[in-house]
């Protein structure tokens, strides 16, 4: 044919319907969104510290692992208490000259979705330790060290923020370890990633593909009934009293043999579930984030983690029920 | 003719069985509509099965009952008729003699063969087998209308029921099969005997005579030398060559040396050798690199450098293998390819070789600036910040132009279609650069939609486009015979362009970017099976004929995988696009064995299949066949032992997710797969190995003087100093 054999017309032909597909699902697309959204009225701007750890955040590739987007799935509740929505990206604009914007959505789950870590995981005293080497806190953890945004000091100064490092992940140095500017920074930026609400009146977008309740009927022990208060832990409480709930010595306390857990009554600790906790900055523990309301626990799901908790690694105490746990929760609502 | 109601009978009996089979069957699903999405399709498929072993068994039985009486008919005519002529004619010579020498005997016997009750019997028991089949079946239907067929418990008894079924079907086909044999024999040897009767009187005159000669002929041996002549062999045309006169046990199995090209430009061989060159340094150095952070899953703290942290390693791994070695050999290879079949010279080295300066310090740089925390920002496989990348891009324009200007001034009508992929590549490329790196469409969300399409269309669109162009001309080169079909070829290059365009955002479904653009992403995706499937097809058949090629040639199988990969990686994608396949498979490491599969099944393997082909054609020297094989095989191996555990573990993982297990647990469940991809990821890289110094030895030999060559030298020598 006339029309493949001239190549002015063939790579024409082929450069137009390219281009015209793009402009249609690409480029106008993405005009129609940055055109049609704005941040939510609640979302704060990140602070200045925020702003370079966040830098720090994309010098270091940490998007290679770490997603930035709730899914509108029932498996990513877990991250979020609604799916990410295209407002919440409308605020991030190009870093500067030489770079592009960072969305930050990611495509890989290797380590958790950061969506709402700063909710999740406001300490920083954690974050802290967790950066220096992950494995610290959690023992399976595949996250690279970052030891070069700390210094060790024999006599760190009265601004210094001393972290709280074992023995054995210094190699042998001795003073304390004292954090960079980097690493505060990146910390910084890790707390201000929460999940803002919609504005009152605005439908929350659904999750879609809802787990099926199963069904315990027909065999099994049928006593394991209500939410597994081991896995709750897991992901609620393990990075920093650990799976053997001895805690980190001198950094997060134990529940073992806790004088608190093992309390016949329970409203001191649904207390501290509940509103966090501050209690013991004194022998050197950080404050205790309010884990509960943070993550939205269930009067079951936290009655499950205090049962877990009060009859594990040694302790017994009695069992808990939901309803006593609601009553306090009502209580001491602040 | 009196038989011919026992083929309606046949008939009868098919249709019946065909009832009995699907009547319970159309009950079940009519009524249990629920039950029908839910469990039953694997049920009512493995039902067809059966359903469909006995059709094919019903029909060979009345296959073979016309046999029979086929056989039985030409007996009744043959005892009528005493034709027994043909036998004789194909009497063997031991025969003969043996029926010359029979003249004095003469003995005869009667038998009326009476088969038909014993027929009538073998088909009583095929009918009593089926209907009791049936009946058994039905029984096993039964329960199925019932409510609870979604237990796991029904779905056994069903099996189970099924299994004495299957079982008595093997046993009635055994039984059915040997009943026809029997029957078969019996008539043969009522036919021998009458044969025998025959025979027992002697020939006569004319038939003894015609027999000798036929012995005679039948005796008749081949001397041996008919076609060779008692002369001394002579290979006058020089068609012999390499002839191996050791006969020690070979290692590996000689394959076909590559054939000489004339007339390659030596310019022209420089610049190619240059390019699969350095585009082999970028390979070592990027896998290197990846195998390097593959191994840091299995020990996170194997380093504590900044430079060397993971998620600095992992773009300059992606980025050096994309953009130094696959996109330098891709290259390298379409610069001999587009003036080969424009029929013309390159219309400027100087501009392919500045394209090569400038990729390489491209991938230089922008490795260094990665690992130095200097990037772009999130977007995969555009880490690079713009002034690192703008080298690569003019580089891109520079080989556009100097390919547009080549094909300008060929002499041949026709473009052919290799240029056109490889031509349209380089727009491509240079399209979603420009896309992905001006600004003004970037802000917030629009950054991740330009990403999806952009880093979709970096591997479907330049990769993939200019590889499948690459395979156009040395596929058939290799297999010395034509595309099989030009018109496949136009068909998937504009339905390429017209889905592949459109699936860039399903790397995003379910995130916040626009529902219908994820839709249109997934349609596209489907629809990419159209160019798939036309191109494997046009591959494949252009082997026809010519498979037993493949043992012969050591660049042919290194095709072969990169078409089976072309085939299985993309499809795969196609399913990995659905929404329900994003619920296990997204975010897991799923999308690394999927990304490997292709851009190493596909992609490396056509090039590696590329440099084989044509670096002996330039240099005239071969790499050893044995590091050949060695390269082939480990790097076959080596990225299923990557990808096959990988995907295995991810979909569990995916799985733990959905089921809401803590994050944690899929860590640690994917901690074997991830040393199963450790392990898989050596072996690619030892191939890598065995690449470059099959590379190495192509350019440079091996430096072992050749004594033919060396003795000429010095005849020439001697010759000059006047001592000859």
């Amino acid at each position: 044919m006339e029309f493949f054999d001239n190549q002015k017309k063939l790579f024409g032909a082929t450069f137009i319907m390219f281009l015209g597909l793009t402009i249609l699902v690409a480029i106008l697309p993405a005009f129609r969104n940055q055109r049609n959204n704005a941040p939510l009225p609640d979302a704060p701007p990140l602070s200045a510290e925020a702003v370079k750890g966040k830098a720090v955040f994309i010098a270091n590739g940490c998007v290679a692992c770490h997603t930035q987007q709730v899914r509108n799935l029932d498996m990513d509740k877990t991250w979020g208490s609604r799916p990410s929505i295209a407002a919440d990206y409308a605020d991030i604009h190009r870093t500067d000259i030489w770079r592009n914007t960072a969305t930050l959505m990611g495509t890989e789950r290797t380590g958790p979705d950061l969506t709402n870590i700063g909710t999740r995981q406001p300490s920083r005293e954690w974050n802290l330790v967790h950066l220096f080497n992950p494995r610290i806190v959690v023992k399976e953890s595949v996250m690279p060290a970052y030891p070069w945004m700390f210094t060790i000091k024999d006599e760190p100064g009265k601004d210094d923020v001393v972290v709280n490092v074992p023995e054995e992940f210094l190699k042998g140095k001795t003073g304390k370890v004292v954090a960079k500017a980097d690493a505060l920074n990146l910390v910084a930026y890790l707390q201000s990633l929460k999940q803002v609400p919609l504005p009152d009146g605005r439908p929350v977008p659904e999750f879609l593909y809802k787990r099926e309740e199963k069904s315990t009927a027909g065999g099994g022990t049928g006593e394991t009934k209500g939410p597994d208060g081991a896995a709750l832990y897991a992901t609620n409480c393990q990075s920093c009293h650990q799976p053997n709930g001895e805690g980190l010595k001198g950094a997060f306390p134990p529940l073992k043999g806790s004088k608190i857990v093992l309390d016949d009554n329970p409203e001191t600790m649904v207390n501290i579930i509940m509103n966090g906790y501050n209690g013991r900055e004194s022998e050197g523990f950080p404050p205790m984030p309010a884990v509960g309301t943070d993550n939205k626990l269930s009067a079951e799901e936290i009655a499950a983690i205090m049962n877990h908790e009060r009859t594990s690694w040694g302790n017994s105490a009695r069992q808990v029920t939901p309803e006593e746990i609601q009553k306090i929760i009502d209580a001491v609502k602040q | 003719m009196e038989y011919k109601w026992f083929t309606q009978l046949m008939k009868g009996l098919l249709l019946a069985a065909a009832l009995l089979y699907f009547m319970p069957l159309h009950a079940q699903t009519a009524g249990k509509p629920a039950f029908y999405f839910e469990h039953l399709d694997g049920l009512v498929l493995f039902l067809f099965i059966v359903v469909f072993f006995m059709l094919v068994a019903v029909l060979y039985l009345k296959l073979k009952t016309r046999e029979m009486i086929r056989m039985k008919k030409r007996l009744q005519q043959r005892n009528a008729a005493k034709n027994f002529d043909g036998y004789i004619a194909d009497l063997n010579s031991n025969q003969i003699a043996a029926y010359l020498d029979l003249e004095k005997k003469g003995d005869s016997s009667k038998s009326s063969p009476q088969n038909l009750p014993r027929l009538l019997k073998s088909m009583a028991v095929f009918v009593l087998l089926l209907l009791k089949g049936g009946m058994l079946f039905a029984q096993s239907a039964a329960p199925s209308r019932d409510s609870i067929l979604g237990e796991t418990g029904i779905i056994i008894t069903i099996a189970l029921l099924v299994i004495p079924i299957g079982a008595g079907l093997v046993f009635m086909i055994i039984k059915v099969l040997n009943l026809t044999r029997q029957n078969r024999n019996r008539l043969n040897m009522a036919e021998a005997e009458q044969l025998a009767e025959y025979l027992a009187t002697p020939p006569d005159a004319d038939t003894r005579s015609a027999l000798l000669q036929r012995k005679e002929a039948l005796d008749y041996r081949l001397s041996n030398n008919e076609l060779s002549g008692g002369l001394e062999p002579r290979d006058e045309k020089g068609l012999i060559s390499n002839v191996n006169l050791s006969s020690a046990l070979p290692v590996v199995v000689q394959k076909k040396r590559a054939a000489k090209r004339p007339n390659v430009d030596p310019q022209l061989s420089k610049l190619v050798i240059w390019y699969i060159g350095c585009a082999t340094f970028w390979l070592l150095f990027g896998t290197t690199i990846g195998e390097y952070i593959g191994i840091k899953f299995v020990a996170p703290d194997a380093d504590h450098l900044s430079w060397l942290s993971f998620g600095r390693l992992r773009p300059v791994h992606t980025n050096a293998v994309f953009w130094g070695w696959a996109s330098l050999g891709m290259l390298g290879l379409a610069y001999y390819t587009v003036p080969r079949v424009s029929n013309t010279r390159l219309a400027s080295y100087k501009l392919g070789w500045y394209s090569l300066y400038l990729i390489n310090a491209s991938v230089l740089v922008g490795s260094i600036s990665l690992m130095a925390g200097i990037n772009n920002g999130g977007g995969e496989y555009r880490e690079y910040i713009w002034p690192i990348m703008l080298l690569f891009g003019i580089a891109l324009v520079l080989t556009l132009i100097n390919f547009l200007r080549t094909i300008a001034r060929r002499t041949t009508k026709e473009i052919y279609i290799s240029n056109w992929y490889i031509v349209a590549a380089l727009i491509f490329g240079l399209v979603i650069s420009v896309v992905a790196y001006i600004p003004w469409w970037q802000d917030g969300l629009g950054e991740t939609i330009i990403q999806g399409y952009y880093m979709h269309m970096g591997v479907g669109m330049w990769f993939m486009m200019m590889t499948l162009g690459l395979v156009y001309y040395y596929l058939p080169q290799q297999l010395n015979r034509p595309i099989y079909s030009y018109s496949l070829g136009i068909l998937a290059y504009w339905t390429q362009i017209l889905f592949y365009t459109l699936i860039g955002t399903h790397h995003f479904i379910f995130s916040s970017i626009p529902w219908w653009l994820q839709t249109v992403a997934i349609v596209g995706s489907v629809g990419m099976v159209i160019p798939v499937v036309a191109g494997t097809t046009n591959f494949l058949m252009t082997f026809k004929g010519g498979w037993h090629k493949i043992a012969d040639s050591y660049t042919l199988p290194f095709y072969l995988v990169g078409i089976i990969f072309y085939f299985t990686g993309s499809l795969q994608g196609t399913a990995e696009a659905f929404r329900s396949t994003n619920l296990a498979w997204h975010f897991t490491d799923f999308t690394v064995a999927h990304s490997h599969l292709t851009m190493y099944g596909i992609i490396s393997f056509f090039v590696w299949a590329g440099a084989y082909t044509i670096i002996p054609r330039l240099t005239d020297r071969e790499a050893p066949q044995i590091t050949v094989g060695a390269h082939f095989w480990f790097a076959l191996i080596g990225l299923l032992f990557y990808t096959v555990p990988l995907m295995y573990g991810s979909t569990l993982k995916g799985l733990m997710w959905i089921e809401g297990k803590p994050f944690m647990e899929g860590v640690v469940f994917s901690a074997p797969y991830w040393l199963w991809r450790a392990v898989g990821g050596s072996l690619m890289w030892i191939a890598h190995l065995f690449f470059a110094y099959n590379v190495y030895r192509m350019l440079s030999g091996r430096g072992i003087v050749d004594v033919k060559e060396a003795a000429f030298e010095k005849l020439a020598a001697k010759k000059e100093e006047g001592t000859i």
